[in-house]
Order: C-alpha cells, then sequence, then structure tokens
C-alpha cells in the first residue's frame, strides 16, 4: 500500500463517523422513505442544526444555554418574512383592504408594511439576516453576561427569560409578528413553488448538505487548539484565564457560532415546512433541543443528530398512537439521560467498541493523540469526554458529595458567577 | 386616561397595586423554596411549579368533597387545604428527593434537566387524573366580597387571606431558618457540608427535609393560588421562569432580597399592566430584569465574601 | 552589585467586608530570587498572591512588575507581560491529555482566531517534550492527565507555567501532598527554574523552606512580620511567638 492511500485510509477512519452519517442522509434515507416522510426527516434534521450547536456550548464549553429556540426562531422568521412578502404580491392580496402587505398585518388593521420587514423583499439581505439577527443578539447576551463573568445556572436561567420574552412579544405583537398561528402561507421561493415535491426533494438534499458542513465546522473547532480551550475553560476557568486567555471572547464566541448554526436550521426549517411559529421559540421548545443533544451524547456532534433524528421520529410515533405518553416518555428521555447515560448514545457506541478496538472513530473528533507523535498501545487515548455518572457522585450509595476532581465543575460554575 | 380624576387614578393604583400583592404572594412563596434549595443543595428545581399545581389540586379535591359530600364543612375547608396541600407537596418533595435529587447534588445544570423531566412527568400526571380542562376550588363565602377602607376602593378579602398566609408562612420560615435546630444544621450544611457531616450532622436528613420543605411551600403557595385563578395541569409551570428571575435577581441566598425582588417584580408587572397590555407589561419586567442583571449579576442582596 | 527588583510591592491592602486580609504590605522580590512567604493560616498568604495576579482586586496600594503598574490591568493581561500563578489546588485539564495540557498553555494562539489557526508545529513539540522533561514528566504525555498522581499534578501545573516563559512564577503550596522524594524532586526543580526568573513561593513544610529559600517573608495578620534569612527569621522572637512555637 503506497503512502497516500495510508494517509487516506488514516482520515475515512477517523471520520467514519460522519462519512456513514453523510450516506446515511444523502443515499439511504432518500432510497428508503417516500417524500412525505423524508420531508419530516428533513425537519428532524432542521433541530440537529440547533443540537449541534448545543453541543460545542454545553458538551465542550460547560456554557448550558435554554434559549437556542430563540436563534433557530429569529432564523426562521428571516426567512419566512422574505417568502410571506413575496406571497404577498398586491396581485394575490388583492380582496385585502390593503394589498401588498401580509394578510395577518391586514387582519389587525395595519395599512402600511412596517419599517423592519421593508429590507427582507431582498433575498440578499434575508440571506444575511438569518446569521447577522441571531448571531448579533447571541453576541450582545453573550458580551454582557460572559464579560461580567456570568455563567452556569445564572446563564442558563437568564437565557430562559430571553425565550420567555421573544415568545411572549411574538405572541403578543400579532400585527407585525402573525401572533401565536406564527407566519404561514409561505408559497414561493424567487418564484420557484417550493410546495411541490421536486423542490421538497432539493430542499432536503441542501438541508442534508449544509448540516453536514455544520458538522465539518464543528470537528475542525473541536480539533483546534480553541477546542481544546473549550474543554479546557469548563473544567478549571481560573486555569485558563491565568494563562494569559481572555476567557470570555471564547465563550461569546463559540455562543455566537451556536446560534449562526440554530438560525441555519431554522431558515431550513421555514423552507421545508413552509411556515414559523412561536411554538418553536418558548421555554419548553428551548430545553427540548437540549435533550437531543444529550441523547446523542453531549460531547458528540455527530451523535447530536442521531438524538434529534431519534427523539423526533419518536414524538411523531407516540402522537400518531398514544399522545397522551409522549410527555412521560419524554420526561423519561430527560431523567435517564441525566442519570443514567450521561454520555448518551456516542457514550453507549464508544462503550461496545471499547472491548474489541481502541476506538478508532472518535466521536469527539480527532485529537491531539491521533494527529501529534505515534501513540503507544497500551496509553489510554485521552480525548475529552464527560465526567461519567459514578465520577459526579451520581451513584454514590450515600449521595453525598465529594467536591474533588472534575465533580465540581458545575459547583465552581456557581460560585465562579455569584463572587468576584 | 382622560376622564379619570386624580382620585380615580389614585385609586385604580391602589387596586391595581393590591391585585400585585396576590401576584407577589403566589412569587414570593414558590420562590422561598426554590431559594432554599438551590442555597442548599446547588439543585435547581424545573419542577417547583408542579409542586404548586399539588396543592392547587388538592385545594380543589378538598373543595369539591366538601360540597358534594359534607357541605357543613365548606365555610372551613380552606384552612385544611392549607395544610393538606402542604403535606401532600411535602410528601411527593420527600419521594422525588429520595428518588432522583439526591443523585444531583451540586450539579446544577444536570439538575435542572432531569428536574424538567420529571415536571413533563408530572403535567401529564395531572392531565390523566384531573383532566386537561381547567378546574377552580369553590371559595367559601367569608374569602369571597371584599373590604372598602374608603369608598372607591375595593380590596378583595380572599386577597387579604392571602397576604396574610403569605406573611405567617414567610415569618415561620425564617424562625425555622434562623431560631430552630434544624435551622442551624442547614446553614451549618450550606456553608461547609463536608464539616458538617464531620460533625455529626446527617446532611442527608437535612437536605430531605429541606427539599421537602421548599416544595411543601410550594404547596401552600398552591392553595392560595386557587383564590386568585383556576387551575389547570400547567398551571404551576407559567410561573417558573418568574421565580426563577425573582431568586436570581434577589441575590440566590438572601432572603430578603428574594422578598424585596417578588414585591418589586410582581408591583411592576401589575402597575404596568394597567398601561399597556399583559403582554408588554410582561416582556418590560423580564427585560428590565435582565438588564440590571447584567450591571449587576450578583442581583440585589450580595455578601462581600472572598472567593 | 544589586540586582533588579522584578517584583515591587507597596502598601498593598485588601478589605473583605471590614476585614483587613492583607494589611499594608510592602515586599521586593529581585531578579533570580526565589522568596518563600510563611505564615499561619489566615495570615494572607493566598491573598498576596490573589491580589499579584488580579484575581482579587486590590484596596490600596501598588504592585510594579517589571516597572509596570499592575492594579488596573486585567488577570490574563498581566500573565501575558510575565506573571504566572499555580494554584493551591492542583489545577489542571482533567480531560486532556499531558502534552494537550501543555500545549494549551503555550504561550501563542492566545486569541480566539488565533486559537483557531493555531498549528501544533516542530518547534512547539520540542518546547513541550522539554518542558515535560524538566518536570519529570517526559514519558507521560499522553496520558490523559486525570490518571496523574497528586504529586504529578503538581508538576503538570507548573510544567504548565513554564511553558509560558513567565518572569516572576507564584507557586501556592507547591509540595502539598507529595511523598519526600517528590519533594526533593520538585525542590531540584525549583533551584533549577528560578535561573533567569523570581520565584514566589508560599510553603508550610518547614524543611522544605530550608531547603529552597533565598529569602523568607513572614506574614501574620495581613502584615509582613519579618523578613530575612531562614536562619534570621528563626532567630526572631516575635516569629517564634506566633508561628514556629506553635
Amino acid at each position: 500500500m503506497d503512502r497516500a492511500t495510508g494517509i487516506t485510509l488514516r482520515i475515512l477512519r477517523g471520520h467514519a463517523d460522519l462519512i456513514i452519517l453523510a450516506v446515511l442522509i444523502l443515499i439511504v434515507l432518500p432510497l428508503m422513505l417516500d417524500i412525505f416522510r423524508l420531508n419530516l426527516v428533513g425537519k428532524y434534521l432542521t433541530y440537529a442544526f440547533v443540537a449541534v450547536g448545543i453541543v460545542l456550548c454545553w458538551g465542550y464549553g460547560g456554557i448550558l444555554s435554554l434559549g437556542q429556540g430563540v436563534f433557530f426562531g429569529l432564523g426562521g422568521y428571516c426567512m419566512a418574512m422574505f417568502l410571506k412578502l413575496e406571497a404577498s404580491d398586491p396581485a394575490s392580496t388583492s380582496i385585502q383592504s390593503t394589498p401588498g402587505i401580509p394578510d395577518f398585518m391586514d387582519w389587525n388593521q395595519l395599512t402600511e408594511l412596517p419599517w423592519f420587514w421593508e429590507p427582507f423583499h431582498s433575498f440578499a439581505f434575508t440571506l444575511f439576516a438569518v446569521l447577522a439577527v441571531p448571531g448579533i443578539l447571541a453576541f450582545v447576551v453573550g458580551l454582557a453576561m460572559f464579560k461580567r463573568r456570568v455563567g452556569g445556572v445564572y446563564f442558563a436561567i437568564i437565557t430562559q427569560a430571553v425565550a420567555a420574552i421573544l415568545s411572549i412579544l411574538i405572541i403578543g405583537q400579532q400585527g407585525y409578528t402573525g401572533g401565536v398561528n406564527g407566519i404561514t402561507d409561505l408559497k414561493t421561493l424567487l418564484g420557484w413553488d417550493i410546495r411541490t415535491d421536486s423542490a421538497r426533494y432539493a430542499l432536503y438534499f441542501l438541508n442534508g448538505a449544509l448540516l453536514l458542513t455544520v458538522l465539518v465546522v464543528a470537528r475542525l473547532i473541536i480539533g483546534s487548539k480553541f477546542g481544546k480551550l473549550l474543554v479546557a475553560l469548563r473544567d478549571r476557568e481560573d486555569r485558563v484565564r491565568f494563562s494569559g486567555y481572555d476567557v470570555s471572547n471564547f465563550k461569546i464566541f463559540i455562543f455566537v457560532v451556536a446560534a449562526m448554526m440554530a438560525a441555519v436550521g431554522g431558515a431550513m426549517f421555514t423552507l421545508q415546512v413552509g411556515f414559523m411559529s412561536p411554538s418553536f421559540v418558548g421555554v419548553g421548545p428551548s430545553i427540548d433541543m437540549v435533550v437531543f443533544a444529550a441523547v446523542g451524547g453531549r460531547m458528540s456532534p455527530v451523535g447530536a443528530v442521531y438524538g434529534s433524528l431519534l427523539v423526533n421520529w419518536a414524538r411523531t410515533a407516540f402522537s400518531e398512537s398514544f399522545p397522551e405518553l409522549w410527555l412521560l416518555a419524554m420526561g423519561a428521555i430527560f431523567i435517564g439521560v441525566v442519570m443514567l447515560f450521561p454520555n448518551g448514545l456516542a457514550g453507549m457506541v464508544d462503550g461496545m467498541k471499547g472491548g474489541f478496538i481502541r476506538s478508532t472513530a472518535r466521536l469527539g473528533g480527532p485529537t491531539g493523540a491521533s494527529r501529534g507523535a505515534p501513540v503507544p498501545d497500551q496509553w489510554p487515548v485521552g480525548r475529552p469526554r464527560a465526567p461519567t455518572a459514578c465520577e459526579r457522585g451520581a451513584l454514590e450509595p450515600g449521595g453525598s458529595v465529594s467536591v474533588t476532581g472534575p465533580s465540581d465543575h458545575d459547583l465552581a460554575d456557581r460560585q465562579g458567577s455569584l463572587a468576584h | 386616561m382622560e376622564g379619570l380624576t386624580l382620585e380615580e387614578f389614585g385609586a385604580i393604583l391602589v387596586m391595581q397595586g393590591f391585585n400585585g400583592l396576590s401576584y407577589f404572594c403566589v412569587l414570593l412563596l414558590m420562590a422561598l423554596g426554590l431559594a432554599i434549595i438551590f442555597g442548599q443543595m446547588g439543585v435547581i428545581n424545573m419542577a417547583h411549579g408542579e409542586f404548586l399545581t399539588i396543592g392547587a389540586y388538592a385545594t380543589f379535591l378538598l373543595s369539591w368533597l366538601s360540597e358534594h359530600y359534607a357541605p357543613w364543612f365548606m365555610p372551613y375547608y380552606f384552612l385544611l387545604a392549607v395544610l393538606l396541600g402542604f403535606a401532600a407537596a411535602f410528601a411527593v418533595g420527600h419521594l422525588t428527593e429520595l428518588a432522583l435529587i439526591r443523585h444531583l447534588y451540586r450539579r446544577p445544570l444536570d439538575s435542572l434537566l432531569a428536574t424538567w423531566g420529571l415536571a413533563l412527568i408530572m403535567q401529564q400526571g395531572f392531565r390523566s387524573l384531573f383532566g386537561a380542562r381547567e378546574v377552580s376550588a369553590t371559595l367559601p363565602d367569608w374569602l369571597l366580597g371584599s373590604w372598602q377602607p374608603v369608598s372607591g376602593i375595593d380590596i378583595p378579602l380572599n386577597g387579604l387571606f392571602v397576604m396574610a398566609l403569605t406573611m405567617l408562612l414567610t415569618a415561620g420560615v425564617l424562625i425555622l431558618t434562623y431560631r430552630s435546630r434544624w435551622g442551624l444544621q442547614m446553614r451549618a450544611t450550606t456553608q461547609n457540608r463536608v464539616m458538617a457531616g464531620a460533625v455529626g450532622i446527617d446532611t442527608q436528613q437535612v437536605d430531605r427535609f429541606t427539599f421537602a420543605l421548599g416544595c411543601g411551600i410550594a404547596g401552600v403557595a398552591g392553595a392560595a393560588f386557587t383564590t386568585i385563578g383556576s387551575t389547570g395541569p400547567t398551571s404551576g409551570s407559567l410561573y417558573i421562569v418568574d421565580t426563577f428571575l425573582v431568586v436570581v435577581f434577589g441575590g440566590a441566598q438572601s432572603m430578603l432580597g428574594t422578598v424585596a425582588s417578588a414585591f418589586s417584580i410582581a408591583q411592576a408587572s401589575s402597575i404596568l399592566e394597567f398601561f399597556m397590555t399583559g403582554s408588554m407589561a410582561k416582556v418590560s419586567v423580564l427585560l428590565t430584569i435582565i438588564v440590571i442583571l447584567m450591571m449587576r449579576p450578583e442581583g440585589l442582596f450580595r455578601a462581600n465574601v472572598r472567593r | 552589585m544589586d540586582k533588579r527588583i522584578v517584583l515591587a510591592v507597596e502598601d498593598l491592602g485588601v478589605t473583605f467586608d471590614g476585614f483587613k486580609a492583607v494589611d499594608g504590605v510592602n515586599l521586593y522580590v529581585e531578579q533570580d530570587e526565589m522568596r518563600v512567604v510563611i505564615g499561619p493560616n489566615g495570615a494572607g498568604k493566598t491573598t498576596l498572591l490573589d491580589l499579584i495576579c488580579g484575581r482579587t482586586r486590590a484596596s490600596s496600594g501598588s504592585i510594579r512588575f517589571l516597572d509596570r503598574e499592575l492594579t488596573q490591568i486585567p488577570e490574563y493581561r498581566r500573565v501575558r507581560l510575565g506573571v504566572g500563578r499555580k494554584f493551591q489546588n492542583p489545577s489542571i485539564y482533567e480531560s486532556l491529555t499531558v502534552l494537550e495540557n501543555l500545549e494549551v498553555s503555550y504561550p501563542r494562539g492566545r486569541t480566539v482566531f488565533g486559537s483557531l489557526a493555531f498549528k501544533r508545529t516542530p518547534e512547539v513539540l520540542q518546547r513541550i517534550e522539554e518542558v515535560a522533561a524538566m518536570v519529570y514528566l517526559g514519558d507521560l504525555l499522553q496520558v490523559a492527565a486525570e490518571t496523574l498522581s497528586h504529586g504529578q499534578m503538581q508538576w503538570l501545573e507548573i510544567g504548565m507555567l513554564l511553558m509560558q516563559e513567565p518572569q516572576l512564577l507564584m507557586l501556592d503550596e507547591p509540595v502539598a501532598g507529595m511523598s519526600v522524594s517528590e519533594r526533593q524532586a520538585t525542590a531540584e526543580l525549583l533551584q533549577r527554574i528560578c535561573k533567569g526568573r523570581s520565584v514566589v513561593v508560599i510553603e508550610h513544610d518547614m524543611d522544605f523552606v530550608r531547603s529552597i529559600a533565598h529569602r523568607v517573608t513572614v506574614l501574620h495578620q495581613g502584615k509582613v512580620l519579618a523578613e530575612g534569612s531562614m536562619a534570621k527569621v528563626q532567630a526572631d522572637p516575635r516569629v517564634v511567638e506566633v508561628y514556629l512555637g506553635h
């Protein structure tokens, strides 16, 4: 075997999980499912964009945001505003008292397009806004919180409040936002009817390709020194700060990246499903998105995709046959991933593989151990991972807390953010 | 605002302020329990609202039973309901601590997710038991009607009752914390868990009682809640975000701060609601809190200590 | 000939809720000097290091490092100027390998985009191996840091500081929890690393202090009680009274 083939093989093996996922999304599922089901899978995959961001923020950086639905929603709304304007041309809205504005505005006695809707006539601006609006909001929130060293629980609670605010605002201002129904009846994108089967296929593949791009970006970030710093500041924030890093900038950056990923998911949701509503923005849906990541494994971006697929598929399956059981199941999933499977699906796959193979396809992405000097076999391969339930004192019989080792980083979070 | 005399305007302000007081009572009772649990165990209990719901359903159940089987008991049932609400929430809280919470000490982010799961399960439980429709307890006659200190100002009696109940309970919690043996043990455990264990405090017992007590207080909040609104499976969860903001805004470990922040948040929302729509009032209050918290992340009250 | 003063702390004080944890402290540390700070519990030793590295803000006084005033500078900039600090409990990144621990401490790629673009070049690797060998971890580069012994974790943290090539190295109880042979090895390590820089050590173990200290500063109730050679300090009756006599 010549050298080049060797290197190619190694790269392939290092990213086997990503390649398998790509084959699944781009080849297997489209061949297996009819367009209705495939469109559904496409919808689930839009949540995976959020979940991948949560893995980066929470699994690696230790920053738990309970408001990721906000960014998903903002991305989705930006896209929906453009599509709605296109669907509201004067000809097709001629029966309204004010033709040329979206129908819900007319119902709410608006006679003029609000100023912030104007720029969404432009597709280029819309694409920019899909990333920029959530990105800027995340930057402002991140700047305000992280520069003042608010973290841990406080950050979670405040992002949750942001989610509550935005959903109340959207529902309350129906004249400008479509209210609780959201923005519906979206028809065409630059004249292209997005409701046809062929358009749905095209959008599904676009969505899949974007998701894989996001995964590659996530992998690049995790593999870089930045990725290691994220883990480092999750475990020992002070040590990172006293190694000469401005910790807050790192947190802001990853929070903005996660927000933008969520926003792309939101925009693709609007395109594939044909509407956007506040039901994706609020507190509940935002926390649900955390569980997609947790089910997949909080340290595994690829796992987050499987987690999103699995949980949402289960939700659909349950709602079709036993709707009353779904909340119970979802509740059990939340408790289960925290108490029993803190590393989620990825942890289970790793555990199974660990028996025979020294994990070649590392779910946490390529780490220094695989890129640096050759590693003798008997050394344990160090890769960033979430502390297991045992180590965190979860399974101690007495349940008493030992505030040592990796178990105390949550505590440190708490104190760190409390006192100065 | 035209057509209102200054007097009428003042009366409206007072009554609106009084409406805020009922909201303040529910917020305060919820936040007290939440703050104790967070301070003591580092656990974020997202299911705290569901313990309020337990208390509310307990009150409804008792009201329904009295109405149908013992009408003579109607005037008195509400007092028993307060106790029953407390007992039911306390008991469920005790079980929850045993089954779930004790594995989650000092892991606030994990506890947050697990208790959110618990909240979903409890909500479904309520729905299966009591149906999805909202129910209302029939209030005894003495809680209906209002008190008119001066003409033009009507202060509902149920609000007054809830006020009194809240003050009593808050005082009780303060006395328990600062004057009782349990309070001493709890404060010792909060400050230094290992040391508290070493000097013979059964920290596990203290934790379990503290968690159950916090839940019990939420149960009383539930009983109080039935006097101002009707109860549905998700009634309690509607309060959870507000309650957390109350706790954070008050400075996590200061009881005085919790009272002050519950008061200011409740009053601000109630008074703003008169000037704008309910949703905008809520948005303005939440936004203001967030902005203040960004400038002063440690909350209103905080001890200046070395890390 | 007088050596250059690297660190000049003057009239430094900090108050927590009316309690003066550090109260009017003066401290001058020279180039190549190894200074040990001792004192009973609660004397303000750790707080003094916290003040110098910026973990705690000073209420009064000045801290000059290589003729630059530090008190108003954020902590990460103080590190970049050359102030390194080891914490009392070994503070390392458990879930990374020894190599990654050292790599993350390498003083390049310290901004967000810098760290994204950072490449593990041969120079970086060479520097890591050099430092790892110095702190007795040369054979353990690929090991996950959480599997190290307590003493090795202390060394690793010292190694992480050395990666940054600080001019001033502050170590809070570097031999706590170490075996006798590890203590000896640490003493040798410290002797070696104080060449070309200044080192401030907080330590309780008097034998260890005797084996490394050039000069000793005794803190008591936030104030400097005595200063000088170990012999001189030990002979001081006030020091015997508050500290050594116990």
